[in-house]
């Protein structure tokens, strides 16, 4: 079973040790690597890219600043359609609700479609501790759920296993041959799902989107696992995020054009589902359909006008893959189900920012999440705002090896910004300090600094050498130039 | 001097003037050969990007607020430094959002506001400089020049102009270098391994220099340089465009 609860003020532990790892380094790099350039060329051919990330945008806010208006409409919908619309207030809220509707349903054995939602709330641990078997069926999610860990990338959360990794661990788990072969490694999997497939009373899925306007859920996938999981049990249940609302399902065509080709590159992915509830008479599908929408912390993020920007996510890993800290630190890092820069943004929203006050600190804010975004989140904007309300709202966090705490230092560095007098005398005093502190001479003029005392300065000089500052600075060596 | 030579007030920024005195001695004589007066005024220390990457707002206002008046006789205001410049043209409204009088001032400011790339090219229409320097030049796209002001193709039209220079592109050449403000020393193993990145991109690019506009990047940049010993420089695009090799 894959770990549970919040780990985000790990991020340094465990961002070493996924540095430290040479084999997952390459892992990651490859893969991000591979997923951004093939998004580049995909949205290459297509004339209008650009206003239709703004189409997308604009279609987000409008929900996000009406959502309980499109909820209620959506919600309406399902049940005229047939459907059976359940509200979860919080992650267990969602698992009871989840586990009664699988009592209800007589079964024991679940299979599920790739859901992030449903990592969130750690459905997989509570239906195992209810004596339910739950297994994954997204190649990617399996491989995770074997390997007792949690998604290391929002769209391919295998990323970062090699076949050798997988190899290994069907052999341990699914006792089969040996072979690094993909297709074989896959046809493994397909065997072993094929048998959960027959016996499932329930299926699972998440939705990609929910259609107000309709009631339907639309889900986009490349394995077709997710197609049989929302049709061949007798019962399906979709767990949604109550920020997967559009308006309208014409507004489908939006996003599906953005979506494929943000998080793969495809143009389309292999299946796209649209399931408007349960089956009719005489035609296939599921007896019953039920629709699970959960909060979570996403109504706490919507009061927040500013920061509500984050729900118009429509999660499809672009900015993970563009992202300079993932490629290093990986996806379990950031210490819970979501990483990289949008994971580093929602996750302090969704768990509260004191349990998380780390991941807003953990990017260079370079902006490279920004130019990928198919609806435009201002993510370097908005993880500023949370760097502010981390300072406001939190106690000082403890700091080992600090002279003084950084508010204090900050404190004290305003004080001098605001006089020059104390800003040059400040300059005098590190000239003069530096004096003693271990350096080596480099071009010109120029001395380092190979060791830096106190917290936070020492941290530079770990991989890097400072400069000394110059013994003349600029202010004084300007009366000479004007002259 | 031209008769209609703006005058151009120099904000040097707080590690210009105590780290690299000698990139805001080269970012005046450029200035000057362009055609511009140059005004200094020592009142002035630092934009309060420090404290505001750092989320103490109230520190990084009380600090910027004094910026907003240093310059009123000045026709232009510029910067050798790509982060700072974003930092009053981007960060400058949202920090003072609630203060209508300072937003006013932060208005007038920020229209006269450039980074001195952008400024040479876009005002001066001033491009060859007059510089030679027979080297192989990697150009470092800091991110906030880039990605908030969208200054991509100014430094590079000044780098084509010198005479003899060689300019390569590095692979991934818009990724960042890992400075990224106080994340450098918040994440320091992190910071140092994008700057390695960065480094191995412009050695495999064959430069021999590495070039930039912002001086937190090149104190990254150098001070990774200088631990490893790596056979490469930086310079700040100011004083390449003082060369006379």
């Amino acid at each position: 079973m894959s770990e549970t609860g919040v780990y985000s003020s790990d991020i340094h532990e465990r961002a070493h040790k996924a540095m430290g790892d040479a084999h997952l380094q390459e892992a990651y790099r490859s893969s991000t690597l591979r997923l951004y350039s093939h998004r580049l060329q995909a949205i290459g051919q297509v004339p209008g890219f650009e206003p239709l990330r703004d189409r997308a945008r604009e279609l987000k806010r409008e929900v996000m600043d009406h959502l309980d208006h499109y909820l209620a409409q959506f919600a309406d919908n399902v049940e005229r359609q047939g459907g059976k619309v359940h509200w979860a207030r919080t992650g267990e809220e969602a698992c009871e609700i989840v586990k009664e509707i699988v009592r209800n349903a007589g079964a024991q054995e679940v299979v599920k479609g790739k859901s992030m939602v449903g990592e969130e709330i750690e459905l997989n641990h509570a239906l195992e501790a209810a004596g339910i078997d739950a297994v994954e069926t997204d190649l990617g999610e399996l491989i995770v759920q074997l390997s007792g860990e949690r998604p290391a990338h929002i769209v391919a959360p295998a990323i970062h296993k090699t076949r050798h990794d997988v190899s290994d661990l069907f052999v341990d788990k699914l006792h089969s041959d040996r072979t690094e072969d993909p297709e074989q490694l896959t046809a493994i999997a397909r065997k072993a799902l094929r048998a959960m497939f027959a016996k499932a009373g329930v299926g699972m899925s998440g939705a990609n989107f929910a259609v107000a306007e309709t009631g339907s859920i639309a889900v986009i996938e490349n394995e077709g696992n997710i197609r049989l999981c929302t049709t061949a049990p007798r019962v399906h249940i979709a767990l949604v995020g109550i920020e997967k609302i559009i308006p309208r399902f014409d507004d489908l065509g939006v996003f599906l054009r953005l979506l494929g080709r943000s998080a793969t590159g495809q143009k389309l992915t292999s299946y796209t589902s649209i399931l408007t509830g349960p089956r009719r008479p005489g035609e296939d599908g599921p007896d019953e359909m039920h629709v699970v929408l959960i909060d979570n912390g996403r109504i706490r993020t919507l009061a927040d006008e500013k920061m509500r920007e984050a729900l118009y996510c429509i999660r499809c890993g672009a900015c993970l893959n563009a992202c300079p800290v993932y490629r290093k630190i990986g996806g379990h890092a950031y210490g819970w189900v979501y990483g990289g820069p949008i994971g580093a943004l929602i996750t302090p929203q969704f768990v509260g920012l004191g349990q998380a006050r780390e991941l807003p600190f953990a990017s260079s804010l370079c902006g490279a999440c920004r130019e990928v975004c198919p609806v435009r989140i201002n993510i370097p904007d908005l993880l500023l705002h949370l760097r502010s309300q981390t300072q406001e709202q939190l106690p000082a966090a403890p700091q080992a090896g600090a002279a003084i705490s950084e508010r204090k230092s900050m404190r004290l560095w305003a004080w001098a910004m605001k006089r020059p007098w104390a800003f040059s005398l400040g300059g005098a005093f590190a000239r003069f300090g530096v004096r003693w502190l271990p350096g080596s001479a480099g071009s010109g003029a120029q001395r380092w600094i190979t060791r830096l005392p106190f917290f936070p300065f020492s941290n530079w000089t770990k991989g890097r050498d400072f400069p000394a500052p110059d013994p003349v600075p600029f202010r004084k060596r300007w009366e000479k130039l004007s002259r | 001097m031209a008769k209609n030579s703006p005058k151009v007030a120099l904000f040097i920024t707080c590690l210009g003037d105590q780290f690299f005195p000698g990139v805001g001695e080269s970012v005046v004589r450029v200035l000057r050969r362009a055609g511009a007066t140059v005004t200094f005024n020592p009142a002035q220390t630092c934009c309060g990007q420090p404290a505001f990457n750092t989320g103490y707002r109230e520190e990084a206002r009380e600090v910027a607020a004094r910026v907003l008046d240093l310059f009123d006789d000045a026709d232009y205001v510029v910067a050798p430094s790509g982060s700072c410049s974003a930092m009053i043209r981007v960060f400058y409204p949202e920090l003072f959002a609630d203060e209508p009088e300072l937003l006013r001032k932060v208005e007038r400011l920020r229209g006269r506001f450039y980074e001195f790339s952008e400024f040479l090219v876009k005002v001066m229409k001033a491009e060859d400089l007059g510089a030679s320097f027979p080297h192989r030049v990697a150009y470092h796209d800091s991110c906030h020049l880039l990605r908030e002001l969208g200054i991509e193709t100014e430094p590079r039209k000044l780098l084509r102009a010198v005479k003899g220079i060689e300019l390569v592109e590095m692979q991934d050449n818009k990724l960042c270098c890992g400075f990224g403000g106080t994340f450098s020393v918040k994440f320091p193993e992190v910071s140092v391994a994008m700057a390695q990145d960065k480094v191995r991109a412009a050695a495999a690019a064959g430069a021999e220099y590495l070039v930039a506009n912002d001086a937190g990047c090149l104190m990254h940049l150098a001070g990774y340089i200088h631990r490893e010993k790596l056979p490469i420089q930086t310079l700040h695009l100011a004083e390449l465009l003082e060369k006379h090799e």
